[in-house]
């Protein structure tokens, strides 16, 4: 129940000076191994009975220093390595990567390279949101949402693994453009795809949308102000939940996204219920720009004229890009040489987990899970 | 090595696919091909000119440079100035958004750090990077009064690369254990290298490799 010792003595609760004269404070331990902490996230609560004081995150320990392994590999021979970050959209982690190299090098990519990249990420981010909503519901207590996302998300899988053989962690994109012509049926399993869907999505609101227990676990759950949202940093669907209407894909375009027409969905209260109505418009906004993007899809090579042995000339590149937990960026520093100098991942999930604190003050433990939920985090990417 | 096509050209013709296979041999059987060091074939820094850089160049001179690389905007600052340029960014040029903090490591440098934020402004739609030199050891002002958001971002540069922020309100490792010595992001710090008496004796193992 308590945790070590050592770690009590760490924690800025002001707890060791006051003496245990109040008997309802306590101490407990949430993970690292716990079901609702979506993976090795320890979170130490300081309680008033059911009643959270403060909390402190415990992280790293999915740490495996993504950033030192990438000063040791070649740029191509980390592309990989993005993809085990925020496992579940590896897609948005390789278009991220590739796109700020390829800044670095002044090279741009294939308008059709283009397309296939905007497909499969959006692709991605409705596989994310349906993973992210699937096991939120299980935290809160509802069950039937993660066997019919789950059932969905199969059908993205299917898809990247025709495309390029792998269902997760995908390595699609390579420096330059894409390494695979997309197969022949690519653009009807899309659009089939997008068919299948749409009216699910309508399913999965019908669940919820109104549930009487769902609103009355998310509703004023984890508020968080749009101004707390912006000085802590925090972004995506979370700070979008806030009233901050904004997303890299329109403040500043990447791939092709300035040739579609979508929407950017903001929420007024910045509750939990409000991140699950954003996300679940942000679905439908994915669905509408794939529409776009298989419709238009122009012909052409998939490849840029990119030497076989990547080397960018010295300089620093700053490229972020849209995520589906938020803004996830790459500062890279070349030293003309084949290996990066130095590489920075600026991870949405680390950032956002920090504003958990500020979210659960005042709440009870069960919240506590909801709002780790909705925050959506992966701990790969929090750790790296 | 002979594939050297340089890449200034951005724009790849659409026959793209095929040519440099084709060049290839070409390339090699001309001996001139590695007669060619390390030319800058990339473009260079530019002076960045704005408003917003006159007004503080004025104020603090030579204490700040402004340049441009690749269309993004970086302010090099001495380390005594960065407290009030951060202040200044944020309260008056509206950069509202910390993105990230960071460094890198030079170790033949004489200041051997590059300490970096990396800015954005809402109302504005902008980044700016900031950048300043730092000595090993020494330390250089938090900014988590400024952005809150800075508290991890510094705990885990502090981790990485061991530089102290003062007036951080709980500076501690973020990323790996407490206990651990050595900051695995400074150069000197070997891929395969660990802290093998931490391992020893918290894991109960001879060796975590």
């Amino acid at each position: 129940m308590s945790p070590r010792t050592n770690d009590s003595a760490n924690l800025d609760l002001e707890t060791r000076e006051k003496p245990y004269l109040d008997s309802n404070e306590l101490i407990i331990n949430m993970g690292p191994q716990h079901p609702a902490t979506h993976g090795v996230l320890r979170v130490i609560l300081k309680l008033d009975g059911e009643k959270v004081l403060g909390t402190e995150c415990v992280i790293g320990y999915l740490h495996r220093g993504v950033e030192k392994i990438a000063e040791n590999r070649t740029y191509t021979m980390f592309n990989p390595y993005v993809d085990r970050m925020d496992y579940v959209a590896a897609v948005s982690n390789g278009l991220g990567y590739c796109e700020a190299v390829e800044k670095l090098m002044n090279v741009e990519a294939p308008a059709r390279a283009k397309y296939i990249r905007v497909i499969l990420t959006e692709l991605n981010r409705i596989a994310s949101h349906q993973l992210w909503l699937g096991t939120h519901a299980l935290d809160i207590g509802a069950m039937t949402p993660l066997f019919y996302t789950f059932r969905d998300r199969e059908e993205i899988l299917k898809i990247f693994e025709k495309y390029c053989g792998a269902r997760l962690t995908t390595h699609a994109f390579r420096i330059g453009g894409c390494q695979y012509e997309t197969y022949a049926g690519f653009e009807k399993d899309v659009k089939n795809f997008l068919s299948f869907v749409a009216p699910k999505i309508d399913e999965y609101e019908t669940l919820l949308t109104t549930n009487r227990i769902w609103l009355e676990r998310t509703k004023n759950v984890g508020v968080i102000s749009a101004a707390d949202a912006i000085a802590l940093g925090v972004t995506g669907p979370v700070l979008r939940a806030s009233g901050v209407k904004w997303d890299l894909r329109k403040a500043q375009p990447y791939a092709a996204y300035s040739e579609f027409d979508f929407e950017i969905p903001i929420g007024t209260n910045g509750d939990t219920y409000d991140r699950y109505l954003v996300r679940m418009a942000e679905i439908r906004q994915s669905l509408r720009i794939i529409e776009q993007a298989v419709n238009g899809i122009p012909e052409g090579p998939i490849m840029a004229k990119v030497p076989k042995v990547i080397k960018p000339p010295v300089g620093e590149i700053y490229h972020s890009i849209e995520a589906p937990k938020g803004e996830l960026g790459y500062f890279i520093v070349s030293d003309g040489s084949t290996q990066p100098y130095r590489l920075r991942v600026r991870p949405p999930s680390f950032v956002n987990l920090q504003a958990l604190d500020v979210m659960v003050r005042g709440l009870l433990v069960a919240d506590v899970v909801a709002v780790i939920g909705t925050l959506d985090i992966v701990l790969g990417e929090v750790d790296r | 090595m002979a594939e050297e096509v340089k890449s200034p050209a951005p724009p790849p013709p659409p026959e793209g696919e095929k040519k440099p296979a084709a060049e290839k041999p070409a390339a090699a059987a001309a001996p001139v091909a590695p007669a060619k060091p390390a030319a800058p074939a990339g473009p260079v820094p530019v002076p960045w000119t704005s408003p917003l850089v006159e007004k503080y160049r004025s104020q603090y001179g030579s204490g700040l440079d402004a340049q441009t690389y690749l269309g993004q905007n970086y302010l090099t600052v001495d380390r005594s100035l960065i407290p009030d340029i951060l202040r200044l960014l944020r309260d008056e040029e509206q950069f509202d958004y910390c993105v990230d903090i960071t460094a890198v490591h030079y170790p033949k440098r004489e200041k051997q750090f590059d300490v970096l934020w990396i800015l954005y402004s809402f109302p504005r739609n902008e980044r700016v990077r900031v950048k300043t030199q730092i000595a090993d050891g020494a330390s250089i002002p938090s900014s988590v009064p400024i952005w809150p958001t800075a508290n991890w971002l510094e705990r885990e540069v502090y981790d990485m690369f061991g530089i102290k922020f003062d007036g951080h309100p709980d500076l501690k490792r973020i990323l790996l254990p407490d206990g651990w010595k050595g900051h695995p992001l400074r150069k000197d710090y070997g891929i395969l290298q660990q802290d093998q008496e931490w391992v020893q004796i918290n894991l109960g193992i001879e060796s975590g490799q």
